[in-house]
């Protein structure tokens, strides 16, 4: 071994450091490469093939081409289910922003206990969905809920909330909404706190008030985070579940049935997992689209300093 | 209006002096959204003491003869306490195994390069944009056939490996002098070595904040525990609450007990690594 390495000199040494290296990074990179490669990247093509095919998850696949997408894009609760996710979105989408946004420029203020506040504001985004939904379903209660018999102290007639199809996806938003106010809120002030102080100093001088200070120095120096926000909220927002699943189970009839949902009731309901694979791929084709459309479009409105 | 504004952007600098008006009157404001933010959860505790809940009128905030009764009832009368120890379990493996798993992949890809790593570490990013509910399906049958359909290795199984713990600890590890590995090799340390007892310890924060990221994403996980999971003996926390809902249709008491206790120790997570979970989130925006 000793004179092995001795008399073919650098060159045989050199190809055992390299075998050595590369086994080290094969030994290192294999633990989370195969089971990324094994449960997220074949499984996703793997329902791509899926969506391609009749399937009840026990009998052999039946080859049926493009006819799921079809079927699925004639399907009225289709689009019922990406209405509703829509519906959410763009009542969710706003209210953690704008909210979001009047936080973070409290919360970096120099006001008293800022940090125990901002702690109170995130804590929500730690609990469960599950828990924010059965949370919320005692608040929104109908009958003995806090929310409807406070309303009642000041005369008003309070809702039926979940258990009304009108008010369903307004409740799932709120609750929604209030899980994540914390999370955009501390984005935002990270984003924040990159602005440069003396931004404010010189439109300050050149005599920028609050609102101007907000709209032409405040935003636009944000507007890489607002970005990342508004991308992320859109990619969560698509796949919405959990809180559905556990405020309204897409109901009352439906009002609040969503595509996630969907996907999950054709499986494990219906056993078509053809279509239940055709309908996920729909979803994320539409979120993909979606995003690359703001990738291109942030040029219009992003700032990179 | 105009006044209060100059003193907005002279008040940051000079922070110790007396409070002024419209600190006031925003500190009132953050206050009393606070408070509105933190309700849910002070209803939730009261609600669950307070005995009959929902039955017939709202609780009041003060409950007459409050009682623990829910909680005693949950854990004598339910599966609650072995719902809790496989939530716990389920956690504490996942965060475990996707701390070793990560930290190792983030190594390499701070400080091994190889040709075509670039297009790797691109691949491990991307495994991030893909949605659960793509996977489900395909997922679910490759469980069963590995038989693993209703057991903890099928819950536990995709959640090995974190693409996003890899990438934040990458991050990390870059931020680590070079010059220290240097040393170590001169001292003949190879790179099992220099991973253990230089660049790890000294990523020490990151690694707290994926493990709070890891434990609370596996504690709080729903959709694939709902999809692999049948049996009452192998459910988990937001599993057996869901089904709550059915069996404890109007007592809201048990309800929020059962709430109290899924928070309860991400709370205590939370009070103690505030600063990991928040620098977490916040390393998210700014990538």
């Amino acid at each position: 071994m000793m004179s092995a390495t001795t008399t073919s000199r650098g060159r045989s040494r050199f190809t055992w450091q390299k075998a050595k290296y590369a086994l080290t990074v094969l030994l290192f990179l294999l633990p989370s490469a195969v089971p990324l490669a094994y449960f997220t990247i074949y499984p996703m093509f793997a329902a791509l093939w899926t969506s391609l095919h009749k399937w009840n998850l026990l009998s052999p696949m039946q080859w049926v081409g493009l006819d799921n997408y079809a079927t699925l894009l004639q399907n009225p609760e289709t689009w019922r289910a990406f209405g509703n996710t829509v519906y959410y979105i763009v009542g969710y989408l706003p209210l953690v922003y704008v909210g979001g946004l009047g936080l973070a420029i409290a919360l970096n203020a120099a006001i008293p206990f800022r940090n125990f506040l901002r702690g109170m504001y995130f804590l929500p985004v730690v609990t469960s969905w599950i828990v924010v939904a059965l949370v919320w379903r005692w608040l929104l209660n109908p009958s003995v809920g806090i929310v409807n018999s406070l309303l009642g102290l000041v005369g008003i007639d309070g809702p039926g909330w979940w258990t009304d199809p009108t008010w369903a996806m307004p409740s799932i938003i709120l609750a929604s909404a209030w899980k994540d106010l914390g999370f955009v809120m501390i984005i935002l002030l990270a984003g924040l706190q990159t602005v440069p102080q003396d931004l404010y100093e010189a439109a300050r001088i050149d005599g920028a008030g609050w609102w101007a200070r907000l709209r032409y120095v405040t935003l636009p120096l944000l507007s890489p985070t607002t970005f990342f926000v508004v991308v992320i909220s859109l990619i969560n927002g698509f796949q919405v579940f959990d809180q559905v699943y556990a405020m309204t189970g897409g109901g009352p009839a439906g009002a609040s049935q969503v595509v996630v949902q969907q996907v999950y009731d054709l499986t494990f309901r219906y056993s078509q997992a053809g279509m239940a694979s055709a309908l996920s791929w729909l979803l994320f084709l539409l979120v993909l689209v979606v995003t690359i459309v703001q990738m291109v479009g942030q040029r219009k409105w992003v700032n990179y300093a | 209006m105009p006044e209060a504004t100059n003193t907005a952007a002279l008040a940051v600098p000079t922070a110790r002096r007396k409070l002024k008006s419209w600190q006031i009157v925003l500190v009132v404001a953050v206050v009393c959204g606070a408070c509105v933010m933190f309700f849910p959860f002070l209803w939730t505790f009261i609600t669950s003491v307070s005995p009959g809940a929902g039955l017939t009128a709202t609780p009041k905030l003060i409950p007459d003869n409050p009682s623990l009764g829910a909680y005693e009832l949950l854990f004598s009368k339910t599966k609650f306490p072995r719902v809790i120890a496989n939530s716990l379990g389920l956690a504490v493996a996942t965060t475990l195994l996707q701390l070793l798993t990560s930290s190792l992949a983030a190594y390499v890809f701070s400080r091994m390069p190889f040709p075509g790593r670039g297009a790797v570490f691109a691949l491990y990013l991307a495994t991030m944009m893909i949605p659960m509910q793509v996977l489900m399906v395909p997922l679910f049958v490759q469980m069963r056939d590995l038989g693993l359909v209703d057991s903890y290795l099928g819950v536990l199984l995709p959640g090995v490996a974190s693409a996003f713990g890899v990438f934040l600890l990458r991050q990390a590890m870059n931020t680590v002098p070079r010059e220290l590995d240097e040393a170590a090799r001169l001292d003949g340390a190879g790179h099992l070595r220099i991973f253990g007892q230089i660049v790890l310890p000294l990523v020490g924060p990151s690694l707290a904040t994926l493990t709070v990221f890891s434990f609370m994403s596996s504690w709080n996980a729903f959709l694939w525990p709902l999809v692999i999971l049948r049996s009452e003996e192998l459910k988990t926390l937001p599993l057996a609450l869901a089904g709550m809902q059915g069996q404890y249709t109007t007592q809201w008491d048990v309800m929020m007990a059962g709430s109290v206790i899924s928070i309860l120790p991400m709370l205590a997570i939370y009070l103690f690594a505030q600063k990991y979970v928040i620098q977490g989130v916040a390393n998210t925006g700014i990538k």
